[in-house]
């Protein structure tokens, strides 16, 4: 059943497309020597370059070019060995050359298809149309002054990758899904770091509604979405918009839209019809980018393990279930961490304990998988523990629980507080003897038919033990004496 | 191809150039005469001729790349110095309002 939004005149299906900017790890600018690391003093990783003094030469990042090389390998996509940059021009306080050099007609990378998952546990094929390379543009602060508006360029040349997709995704989930997956492949890459707060990824949503069958209506672009839940609002709060003006015998005018997060609704944002000519013309500073097939060969043959192979060798090699599988390669920090953990033992109870006590303490302590409560060594000593039998189950959750606590490892906290599981037969047998005795009605019933009440026994001698009794001799002795 | 008043108007906006009323007639005559120009470079036949974009074919010269490496900013009294205004190491400008 397809994803449908119900108006007064029937269904209408969603047509989207995003269009993705990725801020490109590198230490310097895309066409100078500037730092790109956040957070600097204003104005401090500034050249003459970036703030767009006249006579600069812009001279291309060698890694930038390699990251949206190895972007567009881990997109499947098609590598041009020839592209070219062209000025794209508008004018904003936050863009001193009066241009963005940015690629319209040939860029680096043409089109390639990722796969996205979704909660129903399909996947789909959802097609890249290009990604190319361009500059990001300073930072303007609204905010600080009654009638200014504060300029900051440390950001101004920073190198962005934009990523657009073809209108493939038909539901707010589909377009979740696919940022989501694009996020993922970017950080495995490491050709960005995906962090949406601090701006290095941010997405323009493209929506128009249609009934079914037709071909595609006016589409609005809705600008600078900085989150995937985001993203969802506004493909739905968009496109119940459409349906309205559409539905009240109107037209919907192509335009440029903001998403209000407060108040969950899109607004108009520029009407000029002059505000999309852009005047593109090849940049004059700059040469073709040629490159060689034998670098990208390079670059192909050195990339990391992507998450869709990630995923497969965890169900064919570790014997866990996709779901699992899915669950923890969706950060590759989670996957760094499973793997330590589940190295050399036992690779499904790894993944239950990291996927349900581990992520419930991070949860619980508002930490990260990146800075764990509990190091995937010590959780790993703690899985020995319970394999040679030192633990049972249950012990071992509270020995979890109190490294959570005090980080120490679970072999000094078994020590110190006496946890170490009873192995020894004849301390179970002394205590069995005497909970059999104290309930002895109890042993009559039970040899008179009520196998019900083997429970009993069991939780009665474990209390005793305050737990630490070994469960499979304690069920051992227990049946043999009541035999 | 000639430009109408109405293009001439649109293209100075688009570049902030203020044209006042009385010179758009001039620089009409002015921008058709550079069309003019192109027009006759057109009627060269370049059948199978690569499009070239600047003075680089394809080829001769690719473009030169830079290493990863950073080697200049920490200059902001540099960058700021011609700033017509600035609040402390922010240039400011007439707010802009979205």
């Amino acid at each position: 059943m397809s994803y449908t939004i119900e108006g007064e005149t029937g269904p209408w299906e969603l047509v989207i497309g995003l269009e993705v900017h990725a801020q490109v790890v590198s230490n310097a600018k895309l066409f100078s020597g500037a730092a790109t690391e956040f957070g600097a003093e204003p104005n401090s990783q500034v050249s003459f370059v970036d703030a767009g003094f006249p006579g600069m030469l812009p001279v291309i990042n060698r890694e930038c070019v390699a990251q949206a090389v190895r972007t567009g390998l881990g997109l499947n996509a098609q590598v041009n060995l020839w592209s070219r940059f062209d000025r794209k021009n508008y004018f904003y306080a936050d863009l001193p050359q009066g241009y963005q050099i940015s690629q319209f007609a040939h860029p680096i990378i043409g089109t390639g298809q990722i796969d996205i998952e979704l909660q129903d546990g399909s996947t789909k094929t959802i097609g890249i149309t290009r990604l190319h390379l361009e500059q990001d543009a300073g930072k303007s602060l609204h905010d600080q002054h009654p009638t200014k508006s504060f300029i900051d360029l440390n950001r101004s040349g920073v190198a962005l990758m934009e990523i657009v997709s073809e209108p493939d995704m038909r539901s707010p989930e589909e377009a979740g899904a696919y940022l989501t997956k694009l996020r993922q492949i970017l950080r495995y890459l490491g050709t960005c770091d995906g962090n949406m707060e601090e701006g290095s990824m941010r997405a323009d949503v493209n929506v128009s509604v249609r009934k079914a069958g037709e071909g595609y209506r006016t589409r609005c672009e809705v600008k600078n979405v900085n989150s995937i839940r985001f993203v969802m609002q506004a493909v739905e709060a968009e496109a119940r918009r459409q349906i309205e003006v559409w539905e009240s015998g109107g037209t919907v005018e192509q335009e440029t839209r903001l998403f209000d997060t407060g108040r969950g609704i899109t607004r108009s944002m520029r009407s000029k019809e002059d505000a999309h000519d852009y005047r593109y013309f090849p940049d004059p500073d700059l040469p073709p980018l040629v490159i060689e097939q034998s670098w990208v060969d390079q670059l192909k043959a050195a990339l990391p393990e992507l998450p869709d192979q990630r995923r497969a060798r965890y169900v064919r090699d570790y014997g866990i279930t996709p779901y699992d599988a899915h669950v923890l390669t969706l950060e590759k920090e989670t996957a760094a961490y499973y793997e330590a953990v589940a190295k050399g033992r036992d690779a499904k109870q790894a993944a239950n304990w990291v996927m349900g006590d581990l992520f419930a303490a991070i949860n619980r302590t508002k930490t990260s998988i990146a800075e764990p409560p509990v190091s995937a060594a010590d959780l790993g000593a703690l899985l020995d523990l319970m394999a040679d039998g030192t633990l049972s189950g249950k012990l071992a959750k509270e020995v979890f629980e109190v490294m959570v606590e005090t980080g120490r490892a679970p072999g000094l906290i078994v020590e110190e507080r006496g946890l170490k599981q009873v192995t020894d037969t004849g301390a179970i047998e002394a205590v069995i003897d005497e909970v059999l005795a104290k309930n002895a009605d109890k042993v009559a019933e039970y040899r008179s038919g009520k196998d019900k009440l083997f429970g009993f026994f069991v939780g009665q001698t474990m209390k005793a033990m305050q737990g630490k009794g070994n469960p499979a001799l304690v069920n051992e002795v227990l049946k043999k004496k009541l035999a | 191809m000639s430009l109408d008043t109405a293009t001439v108007r649109r293209v100075a906006a688009l570049a902030r150039i203020r044209l006042p009323e009385e010179e758009v007639a001039r620089v009409q005559g002015e921008l058709n005469g550079i069309l003019g120009w192109i027009e006759q470079l057109q009627a060269v036949n370049t059948d199978g001729v690569e499009p070239m974009a600047g003075g680089n074919p394809e080829g001769i010269a690719a473009m030169p790349m830079r290493d990863d490496v950073v080697t200049d900013g920490g200059i902001a009294p540099k960058v700021l110095a011609n700033a017509p205004d600035r609040e402390g190491e922010y240039f400011g400008v007439p707010k802009v309002v979205e």
